[in-house]
């Protein structure tokens, strides 16, 4: 018990003290998490969209399993070939990314974009199959109907990216492996977290996650408050 | 109507059809399980041992842990941590007795009351080692604190555990010896939070100096082209600076935490700074690497 509120207090003091070890880690947290976020969605919700309205397509039957599998894919086994890829012996070795903010983002956009995919993939097939037909038929595009479809799948899509987003801030595996939680450059709230335990520090650790949460939080009630201003329009 | 009610009758004799089957699974494997049990003795107890990742990491007490387990019918629980860890679980009770290697933490955790008392268990010693080019040209110093001189001096990369482990201990006590407290934020100076396995990893690939201890260097080198001993010398006996001397402890945790158990970890302390579980750990793995990942220095060693 004793722990727990002094965890609470920890991550009070942290936050009203601005400590800058702190707000180092959560600017490194964001920069991942951000970057990997916009990349997944940039290129998920396209693929996604394409995958939902080609469903007669007979590939769609073979590819659309592989994402759902692709959603549960082990993030410590991406970081481990994001890790090879990188390495000084790997193909990509030249880069020198390898324990760098990249190559977590890098990582982090692969963890996220088959849940992207997977889900702006299903929520497009949950619109009405006969919008297509009714929007064609008052002579729309194939832009237009994505288009269309893309709003009326919103709420799907939202969804999509807050899972995705969940799913990033929340990793450490993978990028424990490929950033190497080096103090002052890649160290983020997950491995601080897992480092602080080892440590023995469990007031500090627990601290961290608290405020692992209260930022997911934030970005979630501004994600959510963005849906419904999107709905009232 | 009829067919919801032909339905309803259908469940309801699958539910009555599952019903015998289950009494009668039930019976018998408590009768098989009690079978089983019988024979052997009484239930094994179970003991807790928190220790330090490089004991766990480098097959020791797999080695000798199951002659511990058949004399006294125990069972040994390793949790494998840092040492900053390993201490905590000892103070909140959650383990029965800690082997750990941080001198000063030991000493503390006995005088604080945390532990009963601290036994001499063994020693390896720690090394020094570093990118081939070598660029803050330390190879073959005699002194760790003269290398790391040199190495803050050239501002060449150095990877630190950073993670209050017993090896990042001692690192930080060399780099005091060396009258030169690296500054955390300088961009030469890695404090990763990591493992020895990871940190390792990390130097071999980043052309980094680290601190490592011998048994983890030897059982991983294969793995870590880039990397060089630097300081330290071939074994412990060449190792010209006793400062990387690093002592192994074992500590009874103090039972008045409740729920400890006492009785076992101290059969476990009797046991394990035995002459021959000191000769088993003298031998370990000596075939493979020409000589002990861990040379055995307990009381009644010395004294045999």
């Amino acid at each position: 018990m004793d722990t727990l509120l002094e965890a609470f207090t920890n991550a009070l003091r942290l936050l009203i003290a601005l400590d800058p070890a702190l707000l180092e880690i959560v600017g490194s947290t964001l920069q991942v998490t951000g970057g990997a976020l916009l990349l997944a969605v940039a290129a998920g919700i396209p693929v996604g969209v394409g995958l939902g309205l080609a469903r007669r397509i007979p590939a769609a039957g073979c590819v659309v399993p592989l994402i759902y599998t692709g959603m549960g894919l082990p993030p410590v086994v991406v970081g481990l070939f994001v890790y090879l890829f990188l390495s000084n012996q790997g193909p990509l070795g030249d880069l020198r990314w390898l324990f760098t903010l990249p190559a977590m983002i890098v990582a982090q956009t692969i963890i996220a974009l088959p849940l992207v995919v997977g889900l702006t993939l299903t929520a497009v097939q949950a619109v009405d199959s006969m919008l297509p037909l009714q929007v064609r038929a008052l002579g729309a595009t194939r832009w237009q109907l994505a288009w269309t479809t893309l709003a009326e799948a919103r709420a799907g899509l939202f969804a999509a990216i807050v899972a995705a987003f969940g799913s990033i801030i929340s990793e450490v595996g993978a990028v424990m492996l490929v950033g190497g939680n080096i103090e002052g450059e890649t160290r983020v709230l997950t491995t601080a977290i897992v480092l602080e335990t080892r440590k023995g520090n469990f007031a500090l650790a627990l601290a961290l996650g608290v405020i692992l949460l209260g930022l997911a939080f934030v970005a979630n009630f501004a994600l959510y408050r963005l849906q419904n201003q999107g709905v009232a329009d | 109507m009829r067919f919801r009610t032909l339905l309803f009758l259908f469940f309801a004799f699958l539910l009555t059809a599952c019903q015998p089957a289950a009494q009668t699974v039930e019976p018998t494997t408590v009768v098989e399980l009690t079978a089983v049990i019988e024979p052997t003795a009484a239930e094994p107890q179970v003991l807790r041992l928190a220790t330090t990742t490089s004991t766990a990491d480098s097959g020791l007490l797999d080695a000798i842990l199951p002659d511990f387990e058949a004399k006294y019918n125990a069972r040994v629980d390793v949790v494998a941590v840092g040492t900053g860890q390993a201490v905590e679980l000892g103070v909140a009770g959650d383990a029965d007795v800690i082997l750990v290697h941080a001198r000063s933490r030991e000493e503390a955790f006995v005088t604080d009351g945390h532990g009963t008392e601290r036994f001499d268990v063994m020693y390896n010693d720690f090394i020094l080692v570093g990118p081939k080019d070598d660029p803050a040209g330390v190879l073959g110093m005699a002194t760790a604190a003269e290398a790391l001189t040199a190495i803050a001096g050239a501002e060449a990369v150095f990877a630190s555990r950073g993670d209050d482990s017993g090896t990042h201990t001692k690192e930080k006590t060399l780099w005091e010896a060396a009258g030169n407290t690296p500054d955390p934020n300088s961009s030469w100076y890695k404090s990763l939070g990591q493992g020895m396995g990871e940190t390792l990893t990390f130097a071999n690939e980043s052309g980094a100096y680290t601190l490592t201890d011998r048994g983890t260097f030897l059982s991983q080198q294969a793995n870590l082209p880039n990397l060089e001993l630097m300081v330290g010398g071939a074994s412990i006996a060449e190792n010209q600076d006793p400062k990387l001397l690093n002592p192994y402890g074992v500590i009874p945790v103090n039972p008045d935490k409740g729920n400890i158990n006492n009785e076992l970890a101290v059969q476990f302390v009797e046991w394990l700074t035995s002459v021959e579980v000191q000769q088993m750990i003298a031998d370990y793995r000596v075939d493979k690497f020409g000589q002990p990942l861990f040379y055995p220095d307990s009381k009644a060693w010395r004294n045999r």
